[in-house]
This record gives structure tokens, C-alpha cells and sequence, in this order.
């Protein structure tokens, strides 16, 4: 009998798009609704995104049972945090506990492609990417997962400073006004979602701004 | 068809001389380049006039989608359609080639062409390439026996029956068929019918995608309903549009001329031969 390889993977890929917009005094966090597997679909209305603390939200494609285990341990950490400092986590504070609580599995790591985004202590946006073991960077946009490479030239095209080598260097986060940039991620979600199979059904998008979180949710195609 | 006498290579087909190769290739780390896939719902049922065939409009490479409005429903003759699922350019190809063969064989006979001929050209086309050719098909039409439909899978095994699906989405347009379909339906049950699985397909598997399209066959007619339903408009379309102004940067501008006059020898070395 010739050697047979092992063909039992414990990962499997949910599907979805994940994009943050980080602007002067909001961020915007969105990802589409529908999971699947193969060629099917699992459910067409389940939330990728999680708020971690009143300032950080976190969106996450990839294998979803992954990411609902990450989710709870950052959780259940913030919530030690509070206890021991008597406040909540800032979001580059918990962009840092997520790149380690990735990193922690180096070895066997979470299938999670994630982008955190929140206000940070100054009030500005600020949206971090992150890989499936905890390399990240704080951008002023960014895409995960399977429209990622769908959307992320586009976001170039509207929203990139033309050259890191022209000065003045433009700042990270986009001069658009919130209701430009929710447009723009209508957009792009729409787009994905006629040339991507795993994306659609619905787009809920979560903006944090002085105001607090406000959540909308946009039908896409469902085929 | 002489086709026995003929070498392969010299005729075109398929020659298995680079696999080898392809293989220490991969071995060495090359990933094989993809081709394009249908994804697809395709349906066929015998209604009480004829038949009518269904499709999905939407072609897939790996998880893109290439084609949003492509045509699966291929044809054949005046009075035979087929719809066709697998590799694109096969399916293409395969009843392109078999259309001509049964002109000519119309020319030579005088006669309209049956459905059984269409179907043991392509199924002997197919197993001689042994399923190397990725076309799954269902064939239908209405000739003077009555009406005919058919599946042809791509290893060459055909089967008859009164309703059929093929493709990714074929158990979502299967669970419909067996759900709905009976005997002796009217054309318009048939076509709701075939709507509705095709539909199924679209929605719930996402090999399949887009529009509809319908082709009832009866006798002496046959309606091509190219989208007969567009379910998938697009759902946002940004009020105030976008410009692409940002050219490509330029960083730096620096011309070199060339030469500006060439000098002929005469009587140089000759070129060789």
C-alpha cells in the first residue's frame, strides 16, 4: 500500500470580507454577513464583528470557530484588565493584546484574518490589520479576506497618499467625512460582492465617533 | 469519420507527452495554472408539447467570478439545445463541434436531426478523451420520434430521463424537481418550474450565480429566453460616482538620447551564412 498522507485539516474557511476606514474623529468597521463552506451556505446573517471595548471594534474572516475562540479570550482578558486598572482598554492597547494573543499560537494559529478598528486616546480613527499570527500595523484602511483583493486597490485608488516618497508625508487617516466614507465602503462591498462567490447577503457596518456606535446594516446580493 | 487512422499529434487531441514533466514541475513547487469553470445550475425537463432547458448565468474561476452573464445554453440544432456545466472552453468547443457535425449530416440526409445522434456524437467524442474533456451536458429537443432528454456526463455515460440537473447547484435544483415536478405539465408550469430550480441553484449554491435563462423546444418552434429572470440587480450604486483622477506618479523625468548618426563602412565583412 503506497504511504498515504493525512487529508483530515482542522481548518476549514468560512468565507467573508472584512474593511476598516480610519478618519480624523470616526472609524468605520464593516463586514459582510454570510458564511459558508465549499460551495455552500451556512447561514446568511452572521455578525463577523465583535465590539471588545467602548472604543475598539474588531472584525474577523477566516475559520469562525477560530475567531469566536479568539473573541472570548480577548474578552475575558479585557475584562481582567478592567478589574486591575479600573478602566477600559485604549484601542492601541488592545491592538497590541491581539497581535499577542495571536503570536501566543504561533505554532497552531488561529485561521483568523482581522482588522481592529476604534479611536484612540486622542479621539482620532485608528484601524490596525493584523496576519493569522499577530504581525500588524496601524493604517489608515484596510481589507481582509476573501474580497480583500477585490477591494484593497480600490481603496488605494480613493484613498492612498500618492507616493510615501512625495513630502509633506499625508497622514494616515483619510480627510473624508463620515458619511463619504460609509459610501465608499457601500461601494466596495457591493463590487466584492458581484465578482467574489463568498461574499454578500448583507453588509452590517459599525461607526464609532464622539457620539458612540452607531450600527447600520445594507442588503447585497444573495446569489 | 476516419478518425482511427489518423496519429493524435498530427490531428491535434490530446498527447500525454509533457506530463512527465508537469509533474517534476509540480514536484518542484509550480502550482498548475487554473481554467475557467462554469460553477453552474443546469436543468432540462419533458413537458407535454416538448422540453425546456434552464441555466445559471454565472462563470466561475476558483472563487471569482469571470463571467456574469455568460450563455450555458448552447446550440445544436433548430430543434435540439444543450446546456452544458464543467470547463467553459470544453463545453464550448464540444457542442460547437458537434453542431457542425450535424449540419452536415442534415446536408447529407435531407432530414431534421434527432436527438439520439447528437447524443452518440458527443458521448463518443467524450470517451475517447477518456473524461479528460470536463463537459457535463444535458441535451434536449423535439424531433419526429417526440421529444428527447438526455445527460451526458464527462466520462461518456448518458442517461434518459424526464427531468434532469446537472452542475454544482444540481442538488438545489434536484431537491425542486423532485419536489414539484409531474407528468404532462403545461408550458408555462414547465418553465415556472425550471425557473425555480434554476433559482434555487443561483441562491443557494455559489458555483451559480446571476440570471436566468430558459429554452423551450416543441415541435416545429423553439423560444430562446436569453434572462428570462434577473433576480440579482445590483444592489448600491453610489449617488455621487467616483474619479479615478490619480495618474501614475511621476518621481523623476530623465531623458537619454540616442545616437544620432550611424556610420556604414564600406567594404565591411560580409554576413554570415
Amino acid at each position: 500500500m503506497p504511504k498515504q498522507q493525512a487529508n483530515w485539516s482542522p481548518y476549514d474557511n468560512n468565507g467573508g470580507t472584512c474593511v476598516a476606514i480610519a478618519g480624523a474623529d470616526y472609524c468605520v468597521i464593516a463586514a459582510d454577513t454570510r458564511m459558508s463552506t465549499g460551495y455552500s451556505i451556512l447561514t446568511r446573517d452572521y455578525s463577523k464583528i465583535i465590539q471588545l471595548a467602548d472604543k475598539s471594534v474588531m472584525a474577523s474572516s477566516g475559520f469562525q470557530a477560530d475567531v469566536r475562540a479568539l473573541q472570548k479570550v480577548l474578552a475575558a482578558r479585557h475584562l481582567i484588565y478592567q478589574h486591575q486598572h479600573n478602566k477600559q482598554m485604549s484601542c492601541p492597547a488592545m491592538a497590541q493584546l491581539l497581535s499577542n494573543t495571536l503570536y501566543f499560537k504561533r505554532f497552531f494559529p488561529y485561521y483568523a484574518f482581522n482588522v481592529l478598528g476604534g479611536l484612540d486616546s486622542e479621539g482620532k480613527g485608528c484601524v490596525f490589520t493584523y496576519d493569522a499570527v499577530g504581525s500588524y500595523e496601524r493604517v489608515g484602511y484596510s481589507a481582509q479576506g476573501s474580497g480583500a483583493t477585490l477591494i484593497t486597490p480600490f481603496l488605494d485608488n480613493q484613498l492612498k497618499s500618492p507616493s510615501p516618497l512625495l513630502l509633506p508625508a499625508k497622514d494616515a487617516v483619510t480627510p473624508l467625512s463620515e458619511i463619504e466614507a460609509i459610501d465608499l465602503v457601500k461601494t466596495c462591498f457591493a463590487s466584492a460582492t458581484e465578482r467574489d462567490i463568498y461574499t454578500g447577503d448583507k453588509v452590517e457596518m459599525l461607526v464609532l465617533n464622539a457620539n458612540g456606535i452607531r450600527r447600520e446594516v445594507m442588503e447585497l446580493r444573495k446569489d | 469519420m476516419s478518425r482511427f487512422e489518423e496519429s493524435a499529434p498530427a490531428k491535434g487531441g490530446f498527447s500525454f507527452d509533457l506530463c512527465k514533466r508537469n509533474e517534476m514541475l509540480v514536484q518542484k513547487g509550480l502550482k498548475p495554472s487554473s481554467y475557467l469553470k462554469t460553477g453552474t445550475t443546469i436543468v432540462g425537463l419533458v413537458f407535454q408539447d416538448g422540453v425546456i432547458l434552464g441555466a445559471d448565468t454565472r462563470a466561475t474561476e476558483g472563487p471569482i467570478v469571470a463571467d456574469k452573464n455568460c450563455e450555458k445554453i448552447h446550440y445544436m440544432a433548430p430543434n435540439i439545445y444543450c446546456c452544458g456545466a464543467g470547463t467553459a472552453a470544453d463545453t464550448e468547443a464540444v457542442t460547437d463541434m458537434v453542431s457542425s457535425q450535424l449540419k452536415l449530416h442534415r446536408f447529407h440526409t435531407g432530414r431534421e436531426s434527432r436527438v439520439v445522434t447528437a447524443l452518440t456524437l458527443l458521448k463518443s467524442h467524450l470517451f475517447s478523451y477518456q473524461g479528460h474533456v470536463s463537459a457535463a451536458l444535458v441535451l434536449g429537443g423535439v424531433d419526429v420520434t417526440g421529444p428527447h432528454l438526455h445527460t451526458i456526463y464527462p466520462h461518456g455515460s448518458t442517461d434518459t430521463l424526464p427531468f434532469a440537473t446537472m452542475g454544482s447547484g444540481s442538488l438545489a435544483a434536484m431537491a425542486i424537481f423532485e419536489s414539484k415536478y409531474r407528468e404532462g405539465l403545461t408550458r408555462d408550469e414547465g418553465v415556472k418550474l425550471v425557473a425555480e430550480a434554476i433559482s434555487s441553484g443561483i441562491f443557494n449554491d455559489l458555483g451559480s450565480g446571476s440570471n436566468v435563462d430558459v429554452c423551450v423546444i416543441t415541435k416545429g418552434k423553439r423560444e430562446y429566453l436569453r434572462n428570462y429572470m434577473l433576480p440579482n440587480p445590483r444592489t448600491y450604486v453610489s449617488q455621487k460616482g467616483y474619479s479615478f483622477s490619480k495618474k501614475t506618479e511621476v518621481l523623476m523625468t530623465k531623458i537619454t538620447p540616442l545616437r544620432e548618426l550611424v556610420e556604414v563602412i564600406e567594404g565591411g565583412d560580409a554576413m554570415e551564412e
